[in-house]
């Protein structure tokens, strides 16, 4: 089981400030993802109103998101697969584990799920007899690794290729140690080798969910690899494990969404893989899963509607926010300490482990809408991490010496008459500590600030005072 | 009436009366740029009024999520400022906090929230009010040397400040504008964010200075002093000799104080 | 388990009608009907008139994703085949499942390659698919499962070349989704449709893209013009 360590965000930051190979990778991906986006959204003269609709189809979802899960379930039943229903995490856990029982499973392929990360699938399936293996690229080596994935579509993407060859070389012990592994091309094949057997050879494949159409009861996948459809197709059971809020109507509103998603993620047009998956295989199929499952997941979702952060339950998950994060593109994903990061994550996160546990995380941006601008879904994420920050300010989990210094600040902003000679005077006294430099290179209480920055000094007397002298009297 | 007594528009007419919210900042750190602004209005043919009672937008209290406190401020900013045709304000930011905040901080108040709506409607930045509102397109100024200008996130989010003052730049007599890449990246600063982060802060203005000292430039512009200060104390860490300017101090061609962070004698 | 579900359903219906949105049950049913039976169109971006352009667009757009392409007619198609296999020194040797269409190509008596009939076992270098359709907008392949045209042909050999006939290659995905349900009937589905958009790739080695990850390394796909 990977550890939380959201409460230490901080902590986590100032090493990742200093870990050099993570910060080539992040000066990577700031113009790599960036700039592919923008050409992607540019290059499509309808991507706005698509964006517009994506919206609107996911609120009409959401406002009807009962009816569409029974008519969901009702059309895979009819087409011969299972839905389950899982309030919670450890409810999901114990269906999976009880259908890999019943299909006698030791091996256990894996596409890319986020959920499973969320429910911490793998550690459950270990503990319990059953091997899980990941066979998206970036999965696997943070498996190998015992990581959270450090981004949601990328979740390799802190590390450089030295430390995957070592992962590699460390791992696959049985290979000859004097083979090619100069270059990426040779450890993709070395894992493509490797996963192909184990997808020949698993008992039951474990998949995500991009959507869930209501219309057909369909699953749909986005994926580049292919592993998702390997890990569906080849073992006797399928399982899809996937939250309720990524139900589609119909195949048409799947579709709108499609057009943003991979445009929003990884600038593509369309990512090589969308795979739409409904039931086992019919009798007349020569291949293909015999049983087919969904989980259900809710996990504290049902409650998010009707609240101020319904709207982060539109999220389909690309990623784009976190691209364009300043801070996200500072710290990387792990210093958020848990499975989402960056300003999704800093929404979602608090709700799925507590504020107490997560309150860096909304705290932790500076609010420059870079995500909701981007956002494929127009997520209004600064406005949720504000309201997460009101909700820590209610509680009293902000730092005290923090509220105090706000509340002393605001008490003196509500009240003019003892602001104004106060504030003039401590900008004459600073202005003149400034001197001649006209800044500080130090401060007494602004330690934190100027311990990398100066702080320009101000020019004296404030504006206020200056007005009133020389036009006040005219 | 105090104010009205006391500000500089006993002028008649139908000049449209602007109220100036100075911004904190700017009244604290650098009324120059509050006056550069007064002189740019004046020319425009807005008659400015300056409200003495006014302090802060209440964008710290609102960030920090408590909104007790700024509704508070906001109802005070609101009955100060509700009378003026416009309500201007020198940053992207604390105009973005006024128009499209305050509606929402009354949002289950529906008295307020009406006022709050109607001064919301009327509140500008300063840059697009002059060139979307008064219709002005060229400025009386000159400075020679090379400029690259920062997209503060707020004015280019909330309210879409983007090419407003660069079209008012062009027309600054001897100044050329290099554009920095990534112009419209966050530098960082946001507000208390600067403080309780501080080493993520100076990593992401770290990028920026990057980016600001790689374009070249003699003069740093940009329209909101937070962000100025933060890229200013950054540069001047760094041993950089580039200048750092609100853009309505070039606009109005007083830069004859030093530049943000820079000792005195150094202005032109 | 279905308790479960009672509380999950449970909790959406409090949350929402504590927000007044689950009043009138009855008209809320009708409109989760009304979508479902009818299955509005969003937005369609550039719906091509000119059937022509549609393929050349599909053509262009395949192989900016990574896919090689090629026109040929239907005699010629069992040439375009061998000279894929032989120009990438491939055996003559083909997994194909029983599509009808591609039974009906003539191949050559001599050097015509091996078909190896039925679904892959992984053992196979190279595939032979038909396409149910393809998507001009974006250069996608459409394949149904079946056995006509088993899944696994789509991802377990390294070479997969798929016949796509032009008559079949519509601009948007929304009309391929109407050709679908007149096939499978409304509301149902294939057990597989797999959308298929250039070989399969990965980025997850310091963000450089290699084409070839645990799919296809080459696509190869011969659009058929009467």
């Amino acid at each position: 089981m990977v550890e939380i360590t959201s409460p230490h965000f901080k902590e986590n930051a100032v090493e990742a400030l200093s870990d050099e190979n993570l910060q080539k990778a992040m000066r990577h991906l700031r113009g790599n993802f960036t700039a592919k986006r923008a050409a992607a959204a540019a290059a499509l003269p309808e991507f706005e109103a698509l964006r517009d609709n994506a919206r609107d189809i996911k609120n009409h979802v959401l406002t009807h998101l009962d009816l569409y899960l029974e008519a969901y379930e009702e059309r895979v039943t009819a087409q011969g697969g299972k839905v389950h229903w899982a309030a919670d995490a450890q409810e999901a856990r114990n269906i999976v584990l009880d259908i890999c029982r019943k299909a006698d499973a030791k091996t256990v392929t894996k596409g890319k799920s986020m959920i499973s990360e969320e429910i911490d699938l793998n550690a459950f399936l270990e503990r319990n007899g059953i091997t899980p293996v990941e066979t998206d690229l970036g999965e696997y080596i943070i498996q190998l690794r015992g990581e959270h994935p450090s981004h949601i579509i990328a979740p390799a993407v802190h590390l450089n290729i030295d430390q995957v060859r070592e992962d590699f070389r460390r791992a696959h012990s049985h290979l000859p140690p004097d083979r090619a592994m100069k270059e990426p091309e040779s450890l993709l094949r070395e894992a493509r080798g490797i996963l192909r057997k184990k997808f020949l050879s698993a008992d039951v494949g474990i998949t995500g969910a991009n959507f869930l159409v209501a219309e057909t009861g369909t699953s749909v996948i986005v994926t580049n690899e292919g592993n998702g459809d390997l890990t569906q197709i080849l073992p006797k059971v399928h399982v899809v494990i996937a939250s309720i809020e990524k139900i589609v109507p119909t195949l048409e509103d799947m579709s709108q969404i499609v057009r943003v998603l991979a445009r929003s993620a990884t600038g593509q047009e369309m990512s090589v893989y969308t795979t739409l998956s409904t039931g086992p295989r019919r009798k007349e199929d020569p291949d293909g899963p015999e049983e087919f499952h969904v989980v259900l997941l809710d996990n504290g979702r049902s409650s998010m509607i009707g609240t101020e952060f319904q709207d982060m339950l539109r999220c389909i998950r690309c990623g784009a926010c976190m691209n364009h994060c300043p801070v996200y593109q500072a710290v990387g994903g792990h210093a958020y300490g848990w499975v989402y990061s960056g300003p999704m994550g800093a929404v979602l996160t608090p709700t799925l482990i507590g504020v107490d546990k997560a309150g860096h995380l909304p705290n932790a941006s500076t609010f420059c809408g870079r995500c909701e601008e981007v956002c494929p879904m127009h997520i209004p994420l600064p406005k949720m991490m504000r309201s997460w920050r009101e909700r820590e300010f209610e509680r009293h989990l902000s730092p005290v010496s923090y509220r105090s210094n706000l509340k002393l600040w605001a008490w003196f902003a509500k009240r003019p008459a003892l602001y104004r000679p106060l504030a003039g005077l401590a900008m004459r006294s600073l202005s003149l500590m400034g001197g001649r430099r006209g800044r500080f290179s130090a401060l007494p209480m602004a330690g934190s600030w100027t311990k990398d920055r100066d702080l320009p000094a101000p020019q004296g007397g404030t504006f206020i005072s200056q007005w009133r002298n020389k036009r006040g009297r005219t | 009436m105090r104010e009205v007594r006391e500000s500089a528009g006993s002028r008649t007419g139908s000049r449209l009366k602007v109220g100036l919210f100075v911004t904190c900042l700017v009244d604290l750190f650098r009324p120059s740029v509050g006056f550069a602004a007064v002189k740019l209005l004046e020319e425009a043919g807005c008659e400015v009024h300056v409200p003495l009672s006014q302090t802060c937008c209440g964008q710290p209290a609102w960030n920090s999520g408590d909104r007790t406190d700024t509704a508070d401020i906001a109802r005070q900013v609101i009955a100060a400022f509700e009378k003026f045709d416009y309500i201007v304000a020198p940053s992207g930011s604390c105009a973005g906090t006024l128009k499209k905040h305050y509606p929402e901080v009354f949002k289950d108040d529906p008295a307020w929230l009406a006022r709050a709506t109607a001064f919301s409607v009327k509140v500008h930045e300063l840059m697009s009010f002059l060139t979307d509102v008064t219709g002005v397109s060229k400025v009386d100024a000159g400075y020679e040397g090379m400029a690259t200008y920062h997209d503060s996130c707020s004015g280019l989010r909330e309210l879409g400040v983007k090419g407003q003052p660069r079209a008012l730049l062009a027309s600054v007599r001897g100044l050329k504008l290099r554009e920095m890449k990534d112009a419209e990246a966050c530098c960082g600063f946001g507000g208390t964010f600067a403080v309780k982060y501080a080493d993520i802060s100076n990593a992401i203005v770290a990028e920026k200075t990057a980016n600001i000292e790689a374009s070249k430039p003699d003069l740093l512009l940009a329209g909101d002093l937070g962000c100025l200060i933060n890229m200013a104390g950054k540069l001047k860490r760094q041993g950089s000799t580039v200048e750092v300017r609100h853009v309505a101090e070039v606009l109005a061609g007083m830069t004859d104080t030093p530049a943000i962070g820079d000792g005195k004698g150094k202005g032109r | 388990m279905s308790e479960a579900r009672d509380i999950i359903l449970g909790r959406i219906c409090a949350s929402l009608s504590e927000n007044g949105k689950a009043g009138g049950d009855e008209a809320r049913h009708e409109e989760v009907e009304k979508r479902l039976r009818g299955h509005p169109q969003g937005v369609v971006p550039h719906p091509a008139d000119a059937k022509q352009a549609v393929v050349d667009r599909f053509i262009d757009k395949a192989q900016a994703a990574g896919a090689t392409v090629e026109k040929a007619k239907q005699g010629d198609v069992a040439k375009a085949v061998s000279a894929f296999l032989r120009d990438h020194n491939l055996p003559q040797q083909l997994r194909v499942g029983a599509d009808e269409r591609l039974e009906q190509i003539t191949w050559q008596s001599r050097g015509a390659p091996e078909l190896l009939s039925g679904p892959s076992d992984g053992n196979d270098l190279s595939g032979l698919s038909h396409a149910f359709a393809g998507a001009g907008e974006t250069g996608t392949l459409v394949l149904t499962s079946g056995p006509d045209n088993p899944t696994t042909i789509n991802f377990l050999p390294e070479n997969h070349i798929v016949v796509v006939d032009a008559q079949d290659i519509e601009f948007d995905y929304e009309a391929i989704w109407t050709r679908l349900r007149h096939k499978a009937g409304a509301g149902k589905m294939p057990r597989t449709v797999n959308l298929i958009t250039g070989p399969s790739r990965s980025a997850d080695i310091e963000q450089t893209l290699i084409m070839g990850a645990h799919g296809p390394v080459r696509l190869h796909i011969i659009v058929v013009t009467g």
